[in-house]
């Protein structure tokens, strides 16, 4: 069993125990964070304010890795191909075909979806591993496959494609940054809503069901081949979207944004927020941006291991990532009601 | 008696500030990034991920102006000079970009390293009227002062290179078959639009064989055999250093003896023909603009001793045999020299204006008769080569300095 697995496997009494609570965050919570996230843009500089974005954007990848990985049990390296996906199909469809930029962005998800839910048939003999292996091979052939001669025409081959942001509409007096977070922000709430209820819904316990014991959930009348891909499809379509609004905050795609190092990332901010529990997406997606920039502050030559021993730092004392000191912070919370 | 004094230090300050301010209207302009005392530079660099090689120019550059700061600053004034890294990736070039100029509030962006990242940011600061100084890449798009007025190259364009390979084909030897092999991306690819665009009308009869290889692949051994079945005369090297040597090697151990041409990137002694061995380079040609500093015809030059102390003093236990050093400490005299000429004017306008007027400027480290030349409508500031022979354990260079302008589509 691998460290993963054993961290899902742990945390899963918690999740029979009280199913709602441990997937999300209470009511109060959940609304002194969205109060945060909608005042903090209106002091702070721009660049903050597209570091907030980026955060979003991640949070957003790392969530849809969070319910292929927490949610169903399968394994994933390969993100950063529906990401780059996503993101390809955004930035051609805006500037070649001149679609607005809010209706590429179901159209990378629906397509993402495609290639996820296609992807996963295969991958379906695979398991463990072997699977995490496979996807690695899709991210691996990624930056290659964007390169290839006969679509040069639309992703302008190794050079990439600029893209231009937008403005805020009916003629809103914002600068781009905070409409494009306002805009991201909405989105990011639209899908985390719709993954908490997918996750509590028919299907969401169907996936839990795979992820505890597949010989069981088969046992149980689940179709295992069908909500396996499924997971996958609905995982790479939410990548896809956060591709999407990725190319337009970064105003460029190119092949080499979308190297392994991302999906290693993803995966990496997957775990640091904690396998399963949906709001640490966003904590992990805060480590994976902010932490990086910390080692390197710290040390420009050994950057990278600065951020090594940072991440061995949080894996030590907090194994189970986010989730642990929200949980730990929860009980405490209980025990001063109490007396 | 407290009220007179409290009048006559009023008095005094009025006095001071009135002639400091009137001082700094008659002469004095800055934008943000620039004061009495200090001027902010922005840089990125690749110090992690897959270019890491290159983290050392960045590493130099710093180095450059602490050795300006030691001896007193350009016009009185300290360079302070800021540099993160984006690990080659353009998500967070963007990032790092985006927080020099929003939070560190740098004067200018100097030397940002690689094709994919400085496009990245390229729209951005032309949009904030911020000077993207002296990009570190080769792509010819830089020099487009008409749509791009912030953004300025240094080095001679990969586009221009190949030009004048191709010219030098077409002169010594107009019947060869020619096989370019070239790495898959924007490097490889550059080289092999100049040299198709160089060969004009004549490219489709003598490139007889294009073959390309991913920069992830550990040997390039099977491209060379294949490419010797096809049975070319002159093999175009358009390749990375490490592949650079890998090819001369392979093609020694086959018994093949094409003309074999190597980009400018990958023709350094130390890191390239030594590993690849002496004897197997010999007669292998090249362009250069600036010195080797492993090649011992410039071991008393006057110049490249002021780079040999620099890097003892400022660099200790540096590998002097990296390009990265020579290249570092050019682009770094460039930008010394655009600040002097600014003068108390250090506006991003006049930086850009400036950058735009250097009249034969010869940095320590380039050749002899290379010299920089910007314009308003020539932002190309290297652009030419000379063509070197390998011979011995060095390059022996030939013919005059050729000038290789491609303009941007």
């Amino acid at each position: 069993m691998s460290a993963a697995e054993e961290v899902v496997a742990e945390g899963h009494e918690a999740v029979e125990a009280v199913p709602k609570r441990a997937m999300t965050l209470g009511t109060g919570t959940s609304l002194v964070v969205v109060v945060l996230l909608l005042i903090v843009p209106l002091f702070t500089k721009n660049f903050i304010i597209f570091q907030m974005t980026m955060l979003l954007i991640y949070g957003l990848a790392v969530l849809a890795l969070n319910i292929l990985t927490g949610g169903s049990g399968q394994f994933s390296l390969g993100q950063s191909a529906f990401y780059a996906i996503g993101a390809y199909i955004s930035a051609v469809l805006m500037e070649q075909f001149n679609v607005n930029y809010a209706l590429t962005l179901p159209i990378s998800g629906v397509l993402c979806f495609g290639v996820g839910f296609l992807f996963g048939k295969p991958a379906l003999r695979l398991s463990g591993v072997y699977l995490a292996l496979a996807t690695f091979a899709l991210a691996t052939a990624m930056p290659q496959l964007l390169k290839l001669n006969f679509l040069e025409q639309w992703t302008g081959g190794v050079q990439g494609l600029v893209v231009t942001k937008p403005d805020a509409p009916f003629g809103l007096k914002m600068s781009q940054d905070m409409w494009l977070y306002y805009f991201t922000l909405a989105v990011t709430l639209a899908i985390y809503i719709f993954s908490v209820n997918l996750l509590r819904s028919r299907s969401g316990r169907a996936f839990m069901a795979i992820r505890d014991n597949e010989i069981a959930a088969s046992a149980m009348g689940v179709d295992v081949a069908l909500y396996k891909t499924l997971a996958f499809g609905i995982s790479a379509g939410i990548t896809g979207v956060a591709g999407g609004l990725g190319a337009i905050a970064v105003q460029f795609v190119a092949p080499d944004s979308y190297t392994i190092t991302l999906a290693i990332s993803l995966f990496l901010g997957m775990v640091v927020g904690g396998v399963g529990w949906l709001p640490g997406s966003f904590v992990g997606a805060a480590f994976i941006i902010f932490v990086p920039n910390i080692a390197e502050s710290i040390s420009k030559g050994l950057s990278g291991a600065v951020f090594g021993v940072l991440l061995f730092l949080v894996i030590f004392l907090v194994p189970h990532g986010a989730r642990q000191i929200a949980i730990v912070g929860q009980q405490l919370i209980g025990k001063l009601r109490k007396t | 008696m407290l009220l007179s004094q409290k009048l006559r230090i009023a008095a005094l300050a009025t006095a001071v500030m009135t002639f400091t301010s009137g001082a700094a209207l008659a002469q004095k302009k800055y934008d943000t990034g620039a004061s009495d005392t200090e001027i902010k530079i922005g840089n990125i660099m690749p110090y992690s991920g897959p270019a890491s090689a290159y983290g050392i120019i960045g590493k130099t550059e710093e180095a450059y102006f602490k050795m300006i700061n030691d001896r007193g600053g350009i016009n009185g004034r300290k360079i302070n000079f800021v540099t993160y890294d984006d690990g080659y990736s353009p998500p967070k070039a963007v990032e790092q970009v985006r927080k020099l100029v929003e939070s560190d509030e740098v004067l200018v962006v100097f030397n940002p390293l690689g094709t994919p990242s400085n496009t990245a940011i390229q729209k951005y600061l032309n949009a904030k009227k911020i000077p993207q100084l002296f990009v570190a890449t080769g792509a010819t798009k830089w020099n487009d002062p008409k749509n791009f007025p912030w953004t300025i190259g240094w080095q001679p364009s990969y586009q221009s290179e190949a030009h004048i390979y191709a010219k030098y084909l077409l002169k010594e030897k107009p019947d060869a078959k020619v096989a370019i092999l070239y790495q898959n991306d924007d490097f490889g690819k550059d080289y092999l639009k100049g040299t198709k665009d160089g060969f004009g009308a004549k490219a489709a009869s003598m490139i007889t064989v294009e073959e390309s290889y991913e920069i992830s692949e550990p040997s390039i051994d099977s491209h060379i055999v294949k490419i010797k079945a096809a049975n070319p005369d002159v093999l175009l090297i358009y390749t990375t250093p490490k592949f650079g040597a890998q090819t001369i090697k392979k093609t020694a151990e086959l018994g093949w003896k094409p003309l074999q041409i190597i980009t400018n990137v990958s023709a350094s002694v130390g890191s390239v023909m030594k590993p690849a061995g002496f004897d197997n380079a010999q007669g292998v040609l090249s362009a250069a603009y600036a010195k080797d500093a492993t090649d011992p015809q410039w071991a008393n030059d006057v110049s490249l001793k002021k780079w040999n102390e620099f890097v003892d003093k400022y660099l200790p236990g540096a590998d002097k045999t990296d390009g990265g050093l020579i290249y570092g400490y050019g682009a770094a005299q460039t930008l010394a020299k655009v600040l002097e000429m600014c003068g108390d004017d250090l506006t991003r306008a006049n930086v850009m204006k400036q950058a735009a007027s250097l009249k034969d400027f010869i940095p320590d480290t380039l050749l002899p008769g290379v010299k920089i030349n910007t314009g308003p409508t020539d932002f190309a500031p290297i652009s030419q080569l000379q063509m070197q022979r390998f011979k011995g354990e060095k390059w022996e260079l030939f013919g005059e300095t050729i000038s290789g302008d491609v303009a941007p589509e």
